[in-house]
């Protein structure tokens, strides 16, 4: 006699349908509401301003740059923990769990010093003679992009990483017995291999830096404004709900549009990569 | 056999890219954290880096329950959230794990995307849709609105890390319980639960670290009198750059620290599977 497993699944499928499928639903509802009736005018007040729609591309540009720039930097981790023995894997492990783990609050602190006018950029800048005086990098949108690299770095090693342990070594002795270099092996025996886990990453990245809101808002200072900005400011200061759900919406859709456009692009890479 | 073809990159740039490219990128990832542990310990009043000198009189000034007050009280918040998202994901999601894994294949991959859906969406969207509906139905932010906020996003992850340990159960183990007469309560606390145990305590784990991390929802559903440790954090960093923030950052590193290995520890037996 095999038991049901349903009845289980019941108290967490109710909390996701009462408390998560039913306010995603009223918000899109509330981003049609406007002060007489259902209308499309909270949509176009927001793209039709020049400012607001300069904002939404530079988040889109922002996102484009974390995902970028982590995957540059992301990739020869992985690669060195593939060709890591068995502790060095450990280590490199335990080296991006630390900062996967700690608050983003106390990494984003940690920029302010590293970026600021006495920090330790500027103090090698100037020791070295590349600068003449001491600057600052806060409130620089490449502040905020070195920044928010390192905060979702652990984003898409760790989903490499997963790919590359199940892996085992002799996986590229068949490349390497017929003679490939290692450039040869990375790009056609284990670059196809990870991406599933850059798509992965990629995703995770994505959803990261649409909803950091302190990083943005304390690196990026008053100069360089993102779309999360955007909505808490049409709910703090403006009480402005409808206009608030509207922008959600919009952050939402682009997130969408550019994840199925980099799902695309992997699977074309693949089939050339196979080929 | 063809002959092998001329690499049009040499070999030593490989190597370069891997072991000096990618030890820097390991370096980059970890300095920050360093960065800020050494910065805690400063003697000076700014965020001068390297630090002028060696102290503790931050950590003591965030320790003194007069000059923090707020910022103890904030941090019992969060704790208090993240210890009742972790009870509540517990009470959610392992029931969802367990049932889940009696099910079929089929009707597993139509119900899951909605149960993992919480950790795409853009928390700060969900915080914001939350508020709305909370609103409507007449509930002002507040310290429970916050924790349901964070079960409902947190939970996933619970569900998610004790659902790879589910799959790698043997069924018969349970069926064999009950054939020996076992009441299904019985299977449950003797055989199912202390099999699943390695990946609720993993879910449990993360729930809590990300729920004491949370700001984009608590931002929206928690109310003036339970600030957060991370947005009083927040507010001291926009207010002042006061450098108690230092200290507080070095304590939330020394108790990931901590966890960490505690949950190595732990799970390490496990983890190999």
């Amino acid at each position: 006699m095999k038991a049901s497993g349903f009845p289980y699944v019941i108290p967490m499928l109710l909390l996701s349908v009462a408390f998560f499928a039913t306010p995603l639903a009223v918000l899109i509802g509330f981003s049609f509401i406007g002060p007489d009736g259902l209308t499309l005018n909270n949509y176009g007040r927001f793209l039709g301003d020049a400012f607001n729609y300069r904002v939404l591309m530079n988040t889109a540009k922002l996102g484009l740059q974390t995902v970028a720039s982590t995957t540059l930097l992301g990739i020869p981790i992985a690669l060195l923990y593939w060709h890591s023995g068995k502790t060095a894997r450990q280590v490199i492990i335990f080296l991006t769990l630390i900062p996967m783990l700690t608050s983003n609050v106390v990494r984003t602190f940690a920029w302010i010093v590293i970026l600021g006018r006495q920090g330790p950029i500027s103090e090698t800048f100037v020791a070295l003679g590349l600068a003449g005086q001491p600057f600052s990098l806060m409130s620089t949108e490449l502040g905020l992009v070195l920044a928010m690299c390192q905060i979702d770095l652990p984003l898409i090693i760790l989903p490499l990483i997963a790919i590359l342990s199940r892996t085992p070594v002799q996986f590229t002795e068949a490349a390497q017995v017929s003679g490939a270099g290692p450039w040869r092996i990375f790009v056609t025996v284990l670059l196809p291999m990870m991406l599933p886990g850059l798509l992965a990453g990629w995703i995770l990245v994505f959803a990261s830096t649409s909803s950091s809101f302190v990083t943005q808002a304390v690196i990026g200072g008053a100069r360089n404004v993102y779309v999360p900005q955007l909505i808490y400011r049409e709910v703090g200061t403006l009480f402005d709900w409808s206009m608030a759900s509207a922008i959600a919406v919009v952050l939402l859709l682009s997130t969408g549009i550019l994840l199925v456009a980099m799902t695309m692009i992997s699977r074309h890479r693949r089939l050339v990569g196979h080929a | 056999m063809r002959n092998k073809r001329e690499n049009p990159i040499p070999a030593f740039l490989y190597k370069a890219f891997v072991f000096g490219f990618g030890g820097l990128s390991l370096i980059y990832l970890v300095a920050p954290i360093i960065i800020a542990i050494t910065m805690s310990f400063t003697s000076g009043q700014t965020l001068k880096y390297p630090p002028q000198g060696f102290s503790i009189r931050w950590y003591e000034a965030l320790f003194d329950p007069i000059r923090s007050g707020t910022e103890h009280i904030a941090a019992g918040n969060s704790l208090k959230i993240a210890a009742l998202a972790v009870l509540g994901s517990l009470l959610f999601a392992v029931p969802a794990t367990i049932g889940m894994a009696r099910m079929k294949r089929s009707t597993v991959s139509s119900i899951e995307p909605l149960l993992l859906a919480p950790l795409v969406l853009p928390s700060l969207v969900y915080g914001l849709a939350a508020l709305i509906v909370a609103n409507f139905v007449g509930f002002q932010p507040s310290l429970w609105l916050t924790v349901t906020g964070h079960v409902v996003v947190f939970g996933p992850l619970m569900y998610r890390a004790a659902s790879v340990v589910a799959q790698g159960i043997n069924p018969s183990l349970a069926e064999a319980s009950t054939v020996m007469g076992a009441t299904w309560f019985t299977t449950l606390r003797r055989v199912t639960l202390p099999l699943l145990l390695p990946g609720i305590l993993a879910g449990a784990f993360l729930v809590f670290i990300q729920s004491l991390d949370n700001v984009s929802v608590s931002l929206f559903l928690a109310d003036a009198r339970t600030t957060v440790l991370p947005l009083r954090m927040f507010a001291l960093i926009e207010e002042s750059l006061d450098v108690r923030v230092a200290a507080m950052s070095g304590v939330l590193i020394a108790l990931t620290l901590v966890v960490l290995l505690v949950a190595r520890r732990v799970l390490a037996p496990q983890k190999q599977a």
